[in-house]
């Protein structure tokens, strides 16, 4: 794998004075999805503008496809589509128009056909001709994946595809993100739900307060950081949890029915044997046991707080 | 070069004209015809002639000046601000176009709704005086240059703009009154001495005089001098538009 972009030392000071990006290193693989967490602020949408050309860097560099984007600003931008955050179209346009004038933005030969697979791609072909001000906020996101996708980029940035978007809509993007996948676009998602990068992503990124906390394949971070959960359901209700098992940390699951063990499944000893030991001398009947693993949510969170700390 | 790039904007922008077709055309025609109403027949049978010019025939220029900078300035500076106001910019901003042709896209556009409206208005004009036209090609070249000249400031403006107030005020304190003062309804010898002198500091004096050479091979100022004014506004324009695309002024962060 290469990578497709390459970005170094970028830092991004707003006029204001405010930090938006200090000192960003990142190199993301051709043909991959890479996942974008963190925080409102954290800096993603700060990051993607820069890539693109919104934004000025203060310093650093970023490649696309070995293109600098700003000496080499034009090899660069052409390989680049970009979906932004924001709702904002040309009101009055059609949707054929407004993705039309996309494509020849970019300085691509008028292709109808091209036009044509993207919007039916994208459903939005009986829309073709509807004025963008008379979709709902759901088609007009995706007019913006379709203006994105019309001059045929290498590498698409999705800035919050899925913010507001109903649960059948985002079913739907994250069908239409694995169909560009086997096309061999590389896919960069910013998003605040994790359950996102969980679903589609390859790697997932952290962003915190300007700074890359980690970028790791998805279930390598899931596995390293993972801590997962034993609930043991009991046969009858206990009243409280017996001081011989205070060393466990154990909680009580609902209904006081259940207790649950943390443990994390890299350690030496997780100590599972042992409390199952302590459980039946003290009396207590277990029903059932089962273990769980803890969602990207969990491992996101405790991360975004250590930085914090 | 994307010629293609400029090739969309310009076309996206002119749909935009044809939208509105009826309103681009009626409007410039009913205050032209009433222009003349007033200035040409109720007052204008009262004033003796100016140069040598019945005074309808006199004033024909300059309206037409008045509506072309009018227009492309509006033109020029609407055709930007309003993707900065509903955030389509970011698509300009991201694609792989040069600040060229992005000013070719927006401001050619925008000259040539100002060019169709100068010629909706000289048509009309043609209805209520007799007009014969000196040096038609120069008469052309001038009205080119004041579209696109004018195209390019508002081009400026519409960057300038952060909201449509901004986007009014400069056309209505500055421009309309430079041009109401340069010279198109009255000949400068009719001033006194010394608001002779202040007017020359008025630019658009330089191009409605030269405007009216064209038309009737008569002006307050040499005609190089015309030229090279309106040659100086544009390259001026074109200048700090360069710099607002290398500095990424009022556009990016």
């Amino acid at each position: 794998m290469t990578a497709i972009v390459s970005i170094k030392g970028l830092r991004k000071a707003y006029a204001s004075g405010m930090e938006a990006l200090k000192g960003v290193d990142l190199d993301i693989e051709e043909g991959e999805i890479l996942a974008l967490l963190g925080p409102n602020g954290a800096g993603k949408t700060t990051l993607i503008s820069t890539i693109c050309g919104i934004t000025m860097p203060t310093s650093g560099s970023i490649t696309v496809g070995g293109h600098d984007t700003l000496k080499g600003y034009r090899g660069a931008r052409q390989l680049i589509g970009l979906v932004p955050q924001e709702i904002s179209l040309e009101p009055f346009e059609t949707v054929w128009s407004s993705v039309s004038f996309s494509r020849g933005l970019f300085g691509k030969r008028r292709d109808d056909a091209k036009i044509e697979a993207i919007l039916r791609q994208l459903s939005l072909w009986d829309k073709r001709d509807a004025k963008t001000m008379e979709l709902s906020g759901g088609m007009k996101r995706r007019v913006l994946i379709a203006k994105a996708l019309s001059h045929e980029p290498r590498v698409l940035f999705l800035d919050e595809p899925t913010a507001g978007v109903d649960v059948e809509l985002r079913k739907d993007m994250w069908e239409t993100v694995a169909q560009l996948k086997a096309d061999g676009v590389t896919i960069i998602l910013t998003t605040h739900y994790i359950e996102e990068a969980e679903a589609i992503a390859d790697r997932v990124g952290v962003i915190s307060g300007g700074r890359l906390l980690l970028v790791e394949e998805k279930a390598a971070l899931m596995q390293r950081m993972g801590r997962k959960t034993l609930s043991i359901e009991l046969t009858e209700p206990l009243e409280e949890i017996p001081d011989s098992l205070g060393l466990y940390d154990l909680e009580f699951g609902p209904d006081k029915t259940s207790l649950l063990y943390t443990y994390d499944r890299n350690a030496e000893r997780t100590g599972i044997a042992r409390l199952i030991g302590d459980l039946t001398e003290a009396g207590i009947v277990l029903s059932d046991i089962a273990t769980s693993q803890s969602s990207l949510e969990e491992i996101f969170v405790g991360l975004v707080k250590e930085d914090g700390a | 070069m994307n010629a293609g790039a400029i090739w969309a904007i310009y076309r996206f922008e002119m749909a935009r004209f044809f939208r509105t077709m009826t309103q681009s055309f009626i409007s410039p025609v009913i205050s032209t015809s009433l222009y003349f109403v007033i200035f040409g027949t109720a007052i204008g049978s009262r004033i003796e002639e100016v140069d040598g010019l019945s005074y309808g025939a006199f004033i024909v220029p300059g309206l037409i000046m008045l509506s072309v900078i009018q227009q492309a300035i509006s033109n020029g500076s609407f055709g930007i601000y309003f993707p900065k106001f509903i955030g389509t910019i970011y698509e300009l901003l991201s694609a792989p176009v040069n600040f060229l042709e992005i000013v070719a896209g927006y401001v050619g556009a925008a000259a040539t709704k100002a060019l169709f409206i100068g010629l909706v208005i000289l048509g009309t004009a043609a209805f209520f005086v007799d007009l014969s036209i000196a040096h038609p090609v120069a008469m052309i070249a001038f009205l080119l240059l004041t579209c696109l000249s004018f195209s390019l400031l508002g081009f400026i403006i519409g960057i300038w703009a952060g909201n449509f107030e901004q986007l009014q005020i400069v056309p209505l304190l500055i421009v309309t009154p430079l041009v109401f003062l340069g010279g198109a309804f009255y000949s400068l010898s009719m001033l006194p001495p010394i608001w002779q002198t202040i007017t020359l500091f008025n630019p658009v004096v330089y191009l409605i005089s030269g405007f009216r050479w064209a038309f009737f091979d008569q002006a307050d100022l040499p005609i190089l001098l015309s030229l090279f004014a309106i040659t100086g506004f544009t390259a001026g324009c074109l200048g700090f538009v360069w710099w607002i695309f290398r500095t990424g002024w009022r556009l990016r962060d």
